[in-house]
């Protein structure tokens, strides 16, 4: 495994030298205030220029991500991220712009803005749209914001909001952080929402119901019209958690549904990077009626100028610096122009076919946790009947490793036992599904014959096994030089 | 070590041991064995009210959190510290050191709808958990 750039070296070798200094030499605590200087030397690391690059090339090929090899991550959405958007978002007339440069000097980037918000506005179904939240939980929240500005405007500020058992956990971790009551609201078993149990726990107390749809098993909500019938009869706004948006992108609308408020994830649907490419980008739409309670500033067209409006009276304010990961946004810009309308809807009846071949092509070496009908972008299989060979769904997972691949989602959705999550999306090819689908095939196989191979895995990785319980209980994030 | 035939179940999973009017929960062994090693425990403070089935502790393990529900409703009069300084407490002795808090219970019959050890076994078996 390789060192930690500290641990190697030498102490006084450095990258670079220094031209001799052109002023006078002076100590530091002669133009820096003796309480602001250091006590103790920075403990910096101290190599060469070569054992630099070689140290971060070596790490650079421990990396994994979706250019190097298949991501089947469920939920996560991990497709193919374009080389030319991200060509394109950094040319020096995106990337060498200020936020604080005149507006009358970056009209064309806050039209690029402008126009953003009205696509995802047009493929959402929505009427206005907010490109500040930087990420998916960051839109649950501001969501939840504008909900709760809502109803205080009412007079009426209710204290509940209704979640199903499938729920992305990020839900509930919004609401609560916004003030509300979380109430779980239990699946049937079809694993959607059961039409009775949200009857129970709707009423004039909550304030909105969230939603994923389709929901974190991969199935959509069929009953969805009478689900948003029932949370709007009761006053209560509905929320579209936008995570699986993948498979409804240029088919179906969520505005249409009766979703009042939604968020979209830029770094998911639209092949910005994810994760450790990061940063990511999670706007939210709203309703005409919700309009006035976005964030402030909002992008509008005065006497046929753009510019950024921060008078808005009802809203929210601010929920992030300037409008947003600007970067992010570009790049889902080109993407959404480069596929277009029919595009769009391609690529999200190609996700949906792919979720369904890698779905059939393991039934009968796994057991999918709902089936007897197609699936949409994912699907979620049970690893329970594994269990009597010792082999648990972690075990599958890890030896998943050895293969080269990425292990999917696992433990979720908690309503399903030994959870494996898949998704692959519409960028993987044929032969990559029937490669991973042979390698799952394979995994059954030796759970069966010789479990201690699986439930040993990974073998082949540079750091084996974690201890994941001395890692969570004796957390331990901060190098220390030794005898310092 | 408690004679857990004594023990009351509830479908979610937690156990109670009725002394008198206070009500002693933990979590099952079949539960432990299921959420796997306990990392972390967050119980509820002491003269916090709890209703039957409401939210009352979580417990987090390495594969996921998870919500812990008063089997009965009524104040919370101890908290076992123990299991939040050492979590795997919960693991090595469910029924015994690694209880979570004791309820000081505001009705008795509460306890009408909860399940023997024999039935509670029997509900881990018909899978319908």
């Amino acid at each position: 495994m390789e060192k930690l750039i500290f641990e190697t070296g030498s102490e006084g070798r450095n990258g670079c030298s220094l031209p001799k200094l052109d002023v006078p030499d002076a100590a530091e605590s002669s133009f820096i205030p003796g309480n602001l200087l250091r006590r103790k030397e920075a403990l910096l690391p101290e190599v060469s220029e070569l054992d630099c690059i070689r140290h971060f090339t070596r790490l650079s090929r421990l990396n994994y991500s979706v250019d190097t090899n298949f991501y089947p991550l469920g939920s996560c959405t991990m497709k193919y991220n374009p080389r030319i958007n991200e060509k394109i978002a950094s040319l020096p007339q995106f990337s060498a712009l200020h936020p604080y440069q005149p507006e009358s000097s970056v009209q064309g980037m806050l039209k690029l803005l402008y126009d953003t918000e009205q696509m995802l506005c047009r493929i959402c179904g929505m009427d206005a749209f907010t490109l500040q939240p930087a990420a998916g939980a960051h839109g649950e929240l501001t969501g939840m914001l504008i909900a709760r500005a809502y109803h205080v405007s009412k007079g009426d500020p209710r204290k509940k909001v209704l979640i199903p058992d499938s729920a992305h956990g990020t839900n509930p971790a919004s609401a609560a952080l916004c003030g509300y009551e979380v109430v779980t609201v239990k699946s049937g078993p079809d694993g959607r929402i059961d039409i009775g149990a949200l009857k129970d726990a709707a009423g004039q107390d909550v304030a909105v119901m969230m939603l994923t749809n389709p929901n974190t098993l991969g199935l959509f909500e069929k009953d969805i019209k009478k689900i948003a019938d029932i949370i709007h009869g009761s006053g209560a706004l509905l929320y579209l958690d936008g995570a699986n948006m993948n498979a409804l992108a240029g088919v179906s609308r969520p505005g249409d549904m009766g979703f009042d408020i939604c968020h979209v994830n830029l770094h998911k649907t639209f092949s910005t990077p994810h994760g450790g490419g990061g940063p990511g980008s999670g706007p939210v739409g709203v309703k005409a009626a919700l309009a006035d309670y976005l964030p402030a500033p909002r992008i509008k067209i005065k006497r046929n100028k753009f510019t950024l409006d921060s008078d808005c009276k009802k809203s929210i304010g601010k929920v992030k610096a300037f409008y947003g990961n600007i970067g992010v946004v570009i790049k889902a810009y080109c993407y959404i122009r480069s596929l277009g309308g029919e595009g769009l809807r391609d690529a999200a009846f190609e996700a949906v076919l792919n979720a369904n071949y890698l779905k059939a092509k393991l039934r009968g070496n796994y057991t999918p946790a709902f089936d007897g009908e197609p699936c949409m972008h994912e699907f979620v299989l049970t690893g329970k009947d594994k269990k009597p060979m010792g082999v648990r769904t972690l075990d599958i997972a890890k030896r998943l490793l050895d293969y080269g691949y990425y292990a999917p989602t696992i433990y979720f959705p908690l309503i399903v036992e030994e959870a494996i999550m898949i998704e692959p999306t519409e960028t993987e090819s044929k032969q990559t599904l029937d490669a991973f689908a042979d390698v799952m095939i394979k995994i059954t196989g030796e759970a069966a014959s010789d479990p201690s191979l699986v439930t040993s895995a990974p073998h082949t990785t540079p750091v084996r096994r974690l201890d994941e319980v001395a890692a969570a209980r004796e957390l331990n994030l901060r190098w220390k030089k030794t005898g310092a | 070590m408690a004679d857990t035939g004594k023990l009351l179940f509830a479908k979610t999973h937690e156990w109670l041991r009725v002394e008198g009017n206070i009500g002693y929960v933990g979590i099952t062994d079949h539960a432990q064995k299921e959420i796997t090693d306990v990392v972390f425990v967050e119980l509820p403070k002491v003269g916090k009210e709890v209703s039957k089935e409401g939210e009352a502790a979580v417990v987090e393990s390495v594969k996921a959190a998870f919500s812990i529900y008063a089997p009965v409703s009524g104040r919370v009069i101890k908290a076992n510290d123990a299991v939040e300084k050492d979590p795997s407490i919960v693991n090595k002795s469910p029924y015994d050191d690694g209880w979570f808090f004791a309820i000081e219970m505001k009705d008795p019959e509460e306890t009408a709808s909860l399940m023997s050890l024999k039935d509670y076994e029997e509900f881990i078996k018909s899978g319908a958990h």
